[in-house]
Order: structure tokens, then sequence, then C-alpha cells
């Protein structure tokens, strides 16, 4: 039996990109990431059980440039997911389909991850006292 | 010979093999992720540089290690569920697709098991 005459799915490339599925996407990246962010929770969590040798050593990883760059990303990753997530909730109770509402929802959602992202590091930073 | 009807079957077993099943886990986890996700922000935000004292006694308290219990549960339900759907995507050998699903079930529930048994080490530590 031949495939070759099947009608194909229209190539990606060909596509100009759009907010709406540029974040349908980054939705499942940020997953996939935040799902690979665990491991660093649940070791925060065993070393912290662990005493406070373990946590100081945790707390050092976690505090050098690399942790708290990796740190940053999955702040964003975390608010983007949430935010966008609830925007899934609402197109499953069937509200928001119409193109401008979901385009302009989703840049709602790029603007609050931006600034929940923002102001989750710099309430750290103060509440560390400057440091 | 099924005695089912052509509809019953499509209602029981349509080509994704189960019903509406994973689709409200998946919602009814995310609800649930919503109040638990910023409750946990604002905690690790005001414990910024604590030192081991203050998280085991942040920790220690009923409330907050039942909300962590609560929030790792959560965490890790949701996330096998939408691993489970990027790997049914995007993995089309039928071997690789099975052993990855394994791989991720299998690490979803011992790294669940390590964060609630270090939140109850933690609260009986403190008691």
């Amino acid at each position: 039996m031949s495939s070759s005459n099947r009608p194909l799915s229209p190539h990606l490339q060909v596509y100009r990109p759009q907010i709406t599925t540029m974040l349908s996407i980054l939705h499942r990246i940020t997953g996939i990431a935040l799902a690979v962010g665990t491991l660093l929770l649940i070791y925060w969590l065993a070393a912290a059980a662990s005493g406070p040798t373990a946590f100081a050593t945790a707390q050092e990883l976690v505090g050098s440039i690399f942790g708290r760059l990796l740190l940053f990303g999955w702040t964003f990753a975390l608010f983007y997911h949430l935010s966008n997530g609830i925007r899934h909730l609402f197109w499953d109770a069937g509200l928001g389909f119409e193109m401008q509402t979901a385009e302009r929802s989703g840049w709602a959602v790029v603007a609050a991850s931006v600034v929940l992202t923002v102001l989750s590091w710099v309430l750290g930073y103060m509440s560390m006292g400057g440091a | 010979m099924s005695l089912r009807s052509p509809l019953g079957k499509v209602r029981g077993l349509g080509s994704a093999k189960d019903g509406t099943g994973h689709w409200w886990a998946q919602r009814l986890s995310a609800l649930a992720l919503i109040p638990l996700t910023l409750w946990f922000c604002v905690a690790v935000v005001s414990l910024s540089g604590a030192d081991h004292a203050a998280v085991a006694a942040w920790a220690g308290s009923p409330v907050v290690a039942g909300l962590l219990i609560l929030l790792i549960a959560a965490t890790f339900y949701h996330a096998y569920l939408g691993v489970q759907v990027v790997i049914e995507d995007y993995v089309h050998q039928e071997g690789l697709k099975i052993a990855g699903l394994l791989l991720v079930k299998g690490a979803s529930v011992v790294l669940a098991l390590t964060g609630i048994l270090s939140v109850l080490l933690l609260l009986f530590e403190r008691a």
C-alpha cells in the first residue's frame, strides 16, 4: 500500500510565528523544565532532613551563580506554566477562544510571568537583607 | 463476537485507549497546584538565605508539613501526567515509549516518596 499520496500536515517552518503558537509550545517546554526542576526541590528537602551540614552544602549550591541562574529560569518557568495553565483552564471551561481574546490573554500571561518572576527575586533579595 | 454496540466501544475505548480520566486528573491536580504553588513561592521567598534551624522550624509545623506533602503529591502526579503525554506524542517506537513511561513513573514515585519522607523526618524531629 502506497502512502506517498497521503495528505501531510503542513510543515511548521512555513508558518509565521504567532504569539498563540509560541506560547503553546512554551507551555510544554516549561512543563518539562519544571518536571526536571523537581529534582532540586526534593534535593533541598532531603538535605534539610539530613541535617545542618548537608543543608549548608545545598544552600551553597543553590546560592552559587550557576544555582541562582538555574533557579531564576525555574522561577520564570513556574510562573509561566502557572499563568498559562490558568489560561488553559478557562479554555477548558469553553471561555476565551476568540482570536483577539486568545492573543490578549497570551500577552497578559507573558506580562504576569515576567512581573511575578522579578517581584519574587526582588522580595527574596530584600528578605536576605540585600546580600 | 462482542455484544457491545459500536458507540459503547468508542465511549469506553477510543484511540486514546482510555476515557476522560487522564484529562480530569490533569485538570484537578492543576487546580490544586494553583494555591499550593503560590503558597510555596511566598514561603520560599521569605525563607531566602535562611539557615537550617529556620527551615527546620518552618517545616516542623504540622500545617506546613501537611501542605508540603500535598504539594509534593500533586506536583509529581501532575508532572507524570504531563510528561506521559509528551512521551506518547513524540516517542513512536513502542518499546522505547513503554520504557520511557515506566522510567518516568518510577522516578516520580521515588522522588515523591523521598520528598514526603524528608518532610515527615523534619516534622518528627521537631515534635
